[in-house]
């Protein structure tokens, strides 16, 4: 039976997420939740197990052990179901440069099954501001115009749960503006849950309502990335950042 | 299995192709070559030897039927190859696309660009030439429909490959056709190899299609069961090819190989 009275899912939930290489252990025993309307932010330095953990989320990579649910729907059991409510953006992961911006638009509207997909194609090129650019081919955009494309492919099919791995890292400072701007906006108005890596610890002050601090695979901290800083004794979050992971072994120094 | 996400993988080949001669070209230049060069080795050999014989029906339909079955395997890797050319992999897999729903969108490509090298071969190999392919009849269905499952499996299993061993490994994908030619009995009959190779040769099934076809030329009759049992074979080996590239994909899920691939270039 159905309880009505229970609380929504969350729009992405970790339980005890492991994932080991022989002896190597990438993700250690991670357990976290993203709201809906929450941007959460996992930091950590190279290796800390931030991409595996993403590539977890995405279902291109099987955990060893653990639970992944994307609005309640558990990964492993219905993938289809579970990543249809989910899309996600990372700068290792640039879209097909044969393609025109539309064409990419259009390719990946398909393949999430998008309704309406002219009109939303169209909508998405007007709002990332790449109406000129509509026949170009992705190969030849900037690196800051590609970030756009791979914004607007990532909100296609409206997701729930938005996986974004830098986003911002190729924009100026004002284009990383808008776009900070924009994906606010998705969280606040769509009620998107977005789960954010960056190493600007100055836009994630900005824009992460909690941070995850992830180290040789497990979670250190997590809070307020406004409050962090404060209550381990560090002036910034970016101190803070550099002190945790100088203190994690086998982290770069 | 959804519909929209086939129709995908088919639209974003159509933009390839529409968008790149070098695309374009292959899908029937070099069908187009066998066609012109075997044409007059068959005439050729129809004038130095002695009067009756006719090669064309039995070298002409070989290369045509042989060609066909290259270009459907094909169409399946090369759909493939274009995710791994462009490292796409972490873009498709990270989907709600189900495995089906892309071999099914691979699979829907080659038809139609298979068939584009064939709609080019035809009047080719007829018109010039005169192979008297519609003699063939009723035949030339299943003759066609054996060659494009089994062109379809080796296709599946070739994209397997690629995907277990990585983007490097798609060398090896291309000799696959002349490999197998030599056991199917494209240009002679089975009984003509040695018998470990016709065991081997038994269970290819374009070798029946290929025996029937000269049977069928030479005026003998066609005994259908042997079409069946092509039909069979070639059936399957399209599930054996799909239940081992799902295979496959899931050693690439448990062991990382796609966010890495997505990363690897073409060495």
């Amino acid at each position: 039976m159905v309880d009505r009275t229970a609380a929504p899912a969350p729009a992405l939930s970790l339980e005890h997420l492991c994932k080991t290489y022989g002896r190597i252990v990438a993700v250690d025993d991670v357990s976290f939740a993203v709201g809906h309307g929450e941007i959460v932010g996992l930091l950590g330095p190279n290796g800390a197990g931030k991409t595996t953990t993403i590539s977890m989320i995405l279902g291109v990579l099987e955990p060893t052990s653990g639970r992944i649910a994307i609005e309640g729907v558990d990964l492993a059991r219905d993938r289809a179901k579970a990543l249809a409510g989910a899309n996600f953006a990372a700068v290792y992961a640039t879209l097909p440069g044969n393609l025109t911006v539309a064409q990419n638009l259009r390719f990946f509207g398909l393949i999430y099954a998008v309704t309406q997909l002219r009109q939303r194609v169209d909508s998405l090129i007007e709002q990332f501001d790449l109406t000129a650019l509509r026949d170009t081919r992705a190969g030849l955009l900037s690196s800051g115009e590609q970030t756009r494309l791979a914004l607007a492919k990532a909100v296609l099919n409206d997701p729930r749960l938005l996986l974004l791995d830098e986003p911002t890292a190729s924009l100026d400072p004002s284009a990383a503006d808008v776009v900070r701007g924009q994906i606010r906006r998705l969280a606040n108005q769509r009620g998107c849950g977005i789960l954010w890596t960056s190493h600007n610890m100055h836009e994630v002050e900005t824009v992460c309502d909690r941070v995850l601090f992830l180290a040789r695979g497990k979670v250190l901290l997590q809070g307020d990335p406004k409050l962090l800083p404060r209550e381990h004794g560090a002036d910034s979050l970016e101190e803070l950042f550099i002190r945790l992971a100088r203190a994690t072994p086998g982290a770069a120094r | 299995m959804r519909l929209r996400p086939i129709a995908g993988i088919m639209l974003r080949q159509f933009y390839l192709l529409r968008s790149s001669p070098a695309r374009i070209l292959p899908l029937f230049a070099w069908a187009a070559i066998d066609i012109v060069l075997w044409g007059f080795i068959t005439r050729y050999l129809n004038a130095i030897t002695a009067a009756g014989l006719d090669f064309v029906p039995h070298l002409l339909g070989a290369v045509l039927f042989w060609d066909f079955f290259t270009r459907v395997m094909q169409g399946v890797t090369t759909a493939f190859f274009e995710d791994v050319w462009s490292r796409n992999f972490l873009n498709v897999f990270a989907t709600p696309l189900s495995i089906s729903e892309y071999m099914s969108g691979l699979v829907t490509t080659s038809m139609a660009t298979s068939a584009v090298g064939l709609i080019v071969m035809l009047p080719l190999a007829i018109g010039v030439f005169g192979l008297p392919i519609f003699a063939a009849g009723a035949f030339l269905l299943p003759f066609l429909l054996v060659l494009f499952l089994f062109g379809t499996a080796l296709g599946i299993l070739a994209t397997a490959l690629v995907l277990r061993f990585g983007p490097a490994s798609e060398w090896l994908v291309w000799p696959i056709p002349a490999l197998l030619s030599p056991f199917a009995g494209v240009f002679y009959p089975l009984s003509t190899l040695p018998v470990w190779m016709q065991w081997i040769g038994r269970i290819l099934p374009p070798s029946y299609v290929f025996e029937a076809m000269r049977a069928l030329f030479a005026g003998r009759t066609i005994d259908s069961s042997t079409l069946w049992l092509a039909l069979g074979l070639a059936i399957a080996h399209v599930l054996f090819a799909a239940w081992l590239f799902e295979r496959v994909y899931r050693y690439a899920v448990r062991h990382g190989l796609l966010a890495r691939y997505s990363a690897e270039s073409v060495s």
